[in-house]
């Protein structure tokens, strides 16, 4: 089940002396679904890139089922594209679309017989739900159709890996949704590697086996969705992944650390003794509790109506927190709270401590500054075509 | 509303010096010169089937060898850097706001028998050839003052394929030759139509050529009509004739060639 297929080994990539990734060392499992998470600009896109061929490594080598591919060129290689923009062949209709890997020329000088094809594409119409859309010319498609399109081309010439960049990032929330449960429906009905390209953390917890948040051209984390969530390794993760509050903190012993002079059970060690540490507490681990029986109080300043909870701001000694509860706190009301110790969790210092997590500056468009989506669209055109 | 008022200039523009004149060439090509109704201007023209049938051929010929050389340069063109794009572009327009007369005139100084290219031929020890007063001299002439317009509108339709596009091809298994037969080339073809339009239209009705490289054997539609209304044949009844059916003929030639790329030309406005 878990057996190598693709390896970067000391991979670094600059574009005009600017370096985008950044001495890049990680293997990817066969049969997995894998996720590139990170901000525009974190060299994600760059990445898989390299492994569909179109962008060789400044230095470092690309490996596939342990040979060096670095010098194959994209259509030698046994792996599939779905691009951002679908870049769906628009003077062919759906069919001629799918059908286009298997009417190229095979390396061996074989071609594939005309019932074969229309077998295949019919069988590729039906995995992604098209079916009956083959004499559809692709712009009378709606933008989740020609992405069903895009996958069905990319796989009817059966790859070993399917490289995705940013695949839903053009289309509407609810199908967005859809479409995630689609994906990983199809990807494991085809039982194959998938990698995925994404800023969106929310998708990138949903659909994958693994996930690599990357920034700054620099791998962060790699693990299962519940260890990234969960165990963070450092500031940049927590922050990216869901919402987190990041303190200073005093790691006494193993099993306690300190926050604004008040000692807290957890259940991390393996620290010196009186280490300073980032300690992560997520929003939703917080719970309210009377006054008197809070571990620290502190006083509401905001709070915002989300459906299923309120967002609350709430001000401990200046440094404020965001808290998710289904309890109405009134601004201006003092509030304890209590943290269990699996709600906390420490990390080590990293270059990213004091710059995320603090709440302080929250307003009611903070959502919006800090949303990704705003700068994610250009990252494609200003920084992958370089090499021309 | 108040922007349909925009558009009466135009709109008297277009009644006064095309639609005009067209009818004026149609009233001209069915009468005599005294005003009576008459086919006879179209059964006269029949002597000069051979002038039609060498001016069509001339402009297909040189239409080819326009698509033949300008396709590699637009293609060549837009994978090189921006700013060499732009400079190689500007060479191409400067010759066209050079006289037209000039150009062709030098050309006739190249060409002759004494003329630069067989003193060239001479001095590496070549004997000369005899290329002036013949067709070929005519095509070379014509090749020379439209290739621009072969090259300008394949280069724009090719710079605006999406790359990605040409990588979405690579990627499923296409080798250059692939992605070029299967995805550049048929996404290129409103480029190559309005190319022809823009060489065959004005290769069939040039004139000035012919008479400077052709020596005046080589005489073509444009030179017909020109001798019917200001040469010595002076008859613009029959000139008008000979326009109007070069007109529709050029006009159907036309509407075929871009039934032949409707699809594509939609293709690309997605």
């Amino acid at each position: 089940m878990s057996k190598e297929l693709i390896r970067l080994s000391n991979c670094t990539m600059a574009f005009d002396g600017e370096i985008v990734l950044d001495n890049i060392n990680i293997y990817f499992n066969d049969k997995e679904f894998l996720t590139l998470l990170g901000p525009s600009g974190c060299g994600k896109t760059t990445m898989l890139r390299i492994i569909g061929g179109f962008l060789k490594p400044t230095s470092g080598d690309v490996l596939f089922d342990g040979v060096r591919i670095n010098d194959v060129p994209p259509h030698k290689r046994t792996v599939n594209t779905v691009f951002q923009k679908y870049a769906l062949f628009p003077h062919l209709n759906v069919f001629e679309n799918i059908a286009f890997g298997l009417r190229i020329a095979r390396p061996d000088g074989k071609k594939i017989k005309e019932e074969e094809i229309r077998e295949r594409v019919l069988e590729m119409l039906e995995v992604v739900s098209l079916k009956g859309f083959e004499k559809r010319s692709v712009s009378s498609l709606s933008g989740g159709q020609q992405q069903r399109v895009a996958i069905a081309r990319a796989l009817v010439n059966r790859p070993k890996v399917l490289l995705l960049d940013e695949p839903l990032g053009a289309l509407d929330l609810r199908l967005r949704k859809d479409m995630q449960n689609e994906l990983k429906r199809i990807q494991q009905a085809m039982d194959i590697t998938f990698i995925y390209v994404t800023h969106d953390q929310e998708e990138a917890l949903t659909m994958s086996d693994t996930i690599v948040v990357m920034d700054k051209g620099v791998i962060q984390q790699v693990g299962t969705p519940e260890q990234i969530y969960n165990e963070p390794k450092n500031a940049f993760v927590a922050d990216f992944i869901g919402e987190s509050n990041i303190v200073d903190g005093n790691m006494i012993c193993d099993g306690e650390v300190e926050i604004f002079g008040k000692r807290f059970k957890c259940l991390d060690g393996g620290f010196e003794p009186n280490e300073p540490v980032d300690v992560v507490i997520r929003p939703e681990d917080v719970d309210i509790v009377p006054l008197k029986e809070g571990m620290l109080t502190g006083l509401v300043t905001n709070i915002t109506f989300k459906g299923v909870h309120y967002d609350i701001i709430v001000d401990f000694k200046g440094f404020k927190w965001l808290i998710q509860t289904t309890d109405y706190c009134p601004i201006g009301s003092k509030i304890g709270i209590k943290i269990d110790p699996d709600g906390i969790h420490v990390m080590k210092k990293s270059k990213y401590s004091g710059m995320f997590g603090d709440y302080s500056s929250y307003s009611a468009e903070y959502d919006e500054i800090s949303d990704v989506d705003y700068t994610a669209e250009d990252e494609q055109t200003e920084e992958e075509w370089h090499e021309d | 509303m108040r922007t349909k008022f925009l558009a009466v200039p135009y709109v008297v523009w277009m009644a006064i010096f095309v639609v005009a004149p067209i009818i004026l060439v149609v009233i001209y090509a069915f009468t005599t010169a005294d005003g009576s109704f008459t086919l006879g201007n179209f059964s006269n023209m029949l002597d000069y089937l051979s002038v039609f049938g060498r001016s069509f051929y001339l402009a297909f010929i040189s239409t080819v060898i326009c698509i033949l050389i300008g396709y590699p340069i637009a293609y060549i063109l837009s994978k090189q850097g921006a700013r060499f794009q732009r400079a190689v572009i500007m060479l191409f327009m400067l010759p066209m706001w050079m006289n037209f007369l000039l150009r062709t005139y030098s050309w006739m100084s190249i060409l002759e028998n004494t003329g630069l290219l067989n003193r060239f031929l001479n001095f590496i020890g070549l004997p000369s050839i005899s290329i002036i007063n013949t067709q070929a001299a005519v095509v070379i002439g014509m090749v020379y003052n439209f290739l621009p317009f072969m090259i300008l509108p394949i280069y724009s339709v090719i710079v605006k394929i999406d790359r990605s596009l040409i990588e979405a091809a690579q990627d499923l298994g296409g080798n250059s030759v692939a992605v070029f037969r299967r995805v550049l080339f048929p996404l290129s073809l409103p480029g190559i139509i309005s190319g022809i339009t823009m060489v065959f239209v004005p290769a069939v009705s040039t004139f000035v050529i012919s008479q400077l490289l052709g020596g005046g054997k080589q005489m073509l539609l444009g030179d017909l009509i020109e001798m019917q209304f200001l040469g010595s044949a002076y008859n613009p009844h029959l000139g008008s004739a000979i326009a109007l059916v070069m007109m529709i003929v050029v006009t159907i030639f036309m509407y075929i060639i871009n039934k032949f790329g409707d699809g594509e030309e939609q293709a690309v406005m997605l």
